[in-house]
């Protein structure tokens, strides 16, 4: 008996030495959002594939971001796999806070993933995070609207057209407004709004030598565009309106257009939480013709921080949720428009894939934002609707409350514009760019 | 005539009185409400507010995805604990300034309170350093002590107003009587503090089982309480308002049943010597 006993040990224990595999238990730490979610639901088939247990940490993004940024800064090692954005993965890369993705299996096809997607989560050309899911923004309108009113929406629409939709849409009578937009304060809110609507009118918020651009005369036609526009047809009280908010409006047939980010088409076309669900159609984000779409670019994406104890197994994990088996897996349980969508080329390939009403136009919008050459004149940094530099998100937030304050009528265009180029010259002055 | 006034007067303030009370009990009504709705019915505009097909199917979700039960554990472990520590630490110390004061008990008091005053965030990097240098990255034991830190201002104020209430004189005729201090604090003391500790300890409970900061930020997977729990169904990006609402109804649930129980002790403590 006793020696059947230790047999069997020495067996398990010379299976386990045998594959060089020790099982882990790795903490991830993740956002609240549907495909997130979903990725924790599948947790068992990576468990049964590697032997290795997962403990999940989801938290709001906000306090996420506050979370890992302090955990990562101090190599504290409380989680072995961060979810992080497209705005932190070139910073922390160059600080040499993330693990480099440069030992990734050949199955793992790394050269696979949509190159908009690897290019703004790398810093000097390596990889520092896996796109788990990528998005981009576009044009969301109600068919039946957009004909009663006697337009036709164009793939890529102008800043022109859109207006005059929105005015012909309009039925204050009825509660319609003819569009939505974000107007809430905050750099990833209504800031990352203006920043990509300034984008394709040619502003930018930096000259070569990062000399704020607010005094330039396209940021003032930008922003003044947009004030109109949204007096003229947009929702009472937008200087608040974040992402939920609109979606809560357009869901409920409020909005004849909606700007925002690709991943709400899911929403906003599920009959279960939309009213108007099958009167969705998609379009291009607008542009004024100077050969920028007002698109953004983001990416949820899984890195490896560097005070992490457990790199192999948290590689392991982060090539098994990012890898072409996973989308697998969640279409034959859940169905195509289910899938993360905008990481990898070979999904927009896949015919199944392609019939899903919202594919193609995703697939546009990503590749139509560049975030290596974002505005029409050339700049000194990556990132579309954000600058990958750390000072951005703090400068970036006071300039967007200015602005809020315009859309809530406490100051104007100019004195908004005259208070975000001193506040943002002052910033960087002070951070040593000037 | 004067006694109808008086009525009329008495109807008034039980009216305002209640008028008051649900105001502020709104939110809470509201996010229970909200829990019992479809994530359709929550964003409704107009709001419905009690003709809607009540459902459990988010109470369902909330439990199929997290593991209530642990972070409950959590919340009662570091809730509990850190008050009763505090409690330990601070009764010695009211009794010594409120019976034997010196000079500078008044300055000690202040400045015990002014740490209260500095923003969290300002120590968060030296305390997460010394966390990890600690090992205590993550585990109830270091978050225990620090919420018993936190609030240990406050249990101190609180137990220093009570104890100045009780007559020295009596003290003194127990240590006349051979009583040693251990016994004059233990068996004289708090018997006669006994509904100031309470609310001392109720109120505690409740400031470290909402406490946010700490909680979000000194926890990854194992230790977090239900402030987490709550912070994991919150999204910008999606209305899970139902579920978020669901999540919270749990989450203060135990601590509501707690005040309701104890909201005799908790108001004859709080008013413990306002009225002379």
């Amino acid at each position: 008996m006793y020696l059947k006993a230790s047999l069997g040990a020495a067996t398990a224990m010379a299976l386990v030495m045998g594959s060089g595999a020790i099982a882990d238990t790795i903490t991830i730490a993740t956002v609240n959002n549907g495909d997130m979610i979903r990725m924790q639901g599948y947790t068992d088939d990576f468990t049964a594939k590697t032997g290795h247990e997962v403990e999940w940490v989801t938290l709001e993004e906000n306090v996420l971001r506050q979370r890992v940024t302090t955990d990562i800064s101090t190599k504290g090692g409380a989680f072995d796999i961060m979810t992080i954005g497209m705005y932190e993965t070139p910073i922390w890369g160059a600080n040499g806070w993330l693990v480099p993705l440069d030992g990734l299996s050949e199955e793992y096809d790394v050269d696979d993933i949509l190159p908009a997607m690897r290019a703004g989560l790398s810093h000097d050309g390596t990889l520092y995070a896996a796109p788990f899911y990528g998005e981009s923004s576009m044009v969301m309108y109600r068919k039946d609207l957009m004909e009663k009113a006697g337009l036709e929406m164009p793939d890529a629409p102008t800043w022109e057209f859109i207006r005059e939709a929105a005015a012909a849409m309009t039925d204050r009578d009825n509660e319609i407004n003819g569009i939505c937009l974000r107007g809430k304060a905050g750099w990833g809110e209504g800031g990352a709004f203006i920043t990509v609507t300034g984008n394709s009118f040619g502003a930018r918020w930096f000259d070569e030598d990062w000399n704020a651009q607010f005094d330039q005369p396209e940021w003032a036609d930008a922003l003044n565009f947009f004030v109109g526009m949204m007096e003229e047809s947009g929702p009472p009280g937008y200087a608040t309106n974040g992402f939920n908010e609109n979606l809560s409006l357009f869901q409920q047939g409020k909005c004849g257009m909606w700007i925002d980010a690709t991943v709400a088409a899911s929403f906003v076309t599920n009959p279960e939480d939309s009213t108007v669900a099958d009167q969705v159609g998609f379009a291009l984000a607008p542009n004024t013709g100077l050969g920028k779409n007002a698109n953004w670019l983001w990416a949820w994406a899984l890195a490896i921080p560097a005070g992490s104890q457990k790199v192999d197994a948290a590689q392991e994990f982060l090539e098994w949720a990012t890898s072409k088996d996973y989308i697998e897996l969640v279409a034959a349980n859940e169905g195509w428009a289910n899938v993360p969508p905008g990481a990898r080329t070979s999904l927009y390939a896949n015919p199944e894939y392609q019939a899903v009403p919202f594919a193609q136009m995703t697939l546009d919008s990503i590749n139509a934002a560049d975030p290596q050459n974002p505005t029409v004149k050339p700049v000194p940094y990556v990132g579309v609707q954000f600058v990958a530099i750390p000072e951005f998100a703090g400068i970036a937030t006071e300039v967007s409350q200015e602005f809020s304050a315009v859309y809530a009528g406490q100051q104007t265009v100019e004195e908004a514009l005259e208070k975000a180029q001193a506040l943002t010259n002052d910033a960087m002055e002070a951070a040593g760019y000037r | 005539m004067a006694r109808s006034v008086t009525q009329n007067r008495k109807i008034i303030n039980t009216s305002a009185a209640w008028a008051v009370g649900l105001l502020i009990f709104f939110p809470i009504l509201w996010t229970i409400l909200t829990s019992f709705k479809t994530e359709a019915q929550a964003i409704s505009d107009p709001p419905v507010f009690l003709a809607f097909d009540w459902t459990l199917e988010n109470y369902g979700a909330v439990m199929e995805r997290s593991n209530y039960a642990r972070f409950l554990w959590n919340s009662i472990v570091i809730a509990g604990g850190s008050t009763i520590l505090g409690i330990i630490i601070a009764v010695p110390a009211a009794w010594s300034m409120a019976f034997v004061p010196s000079k500078r008990t008044k300055d000690i008091l202040l400045w015990m309170l002014s740490t209260k005053m500095l923003p969290a965030v300002g120590v968060l990097y030296p305390i997460y350093l010394l966390f990890i240098k600690l090992g205590l990255l993550d585990t109830k034991f270091g978050l225990t002590i620090v919420l018993m830190l936190i609030n240990l201002p406050i249990i101190v104020w609180m137990l220093y107003t009570y104890f100045k209430e009780i007559p020295g004189e009596i003290l003194e005729a127990a240590r006349m009587d051979g009583a040693s201090l251990k016994e004059e604090v233990l068996y004289v003391l708090t018997p006669m503090a006994i509904p100031g500790i309470a609310s001392t300890l109720l109120l505690n409970v409740i400031l470290a089982w909402n406490e946010a900061f700490w909680t979000l930020n000194l926890t990854a997977a194992k230790a977090a309480p239900l402030t987490a729990f709550i912070a994991s169904y919150s999204s910008p990006e999606g209305l899970f308002y139902a579920k978020l609402s669901a999540a919270s109804t749990m989450a203060i649930a135990p601590i509501l049943i707690l005040g309701w129980f104890s909201q005799k002790q908790l108001v004859s403590g709080l008013t413990f010597g306002a009225v002379k």
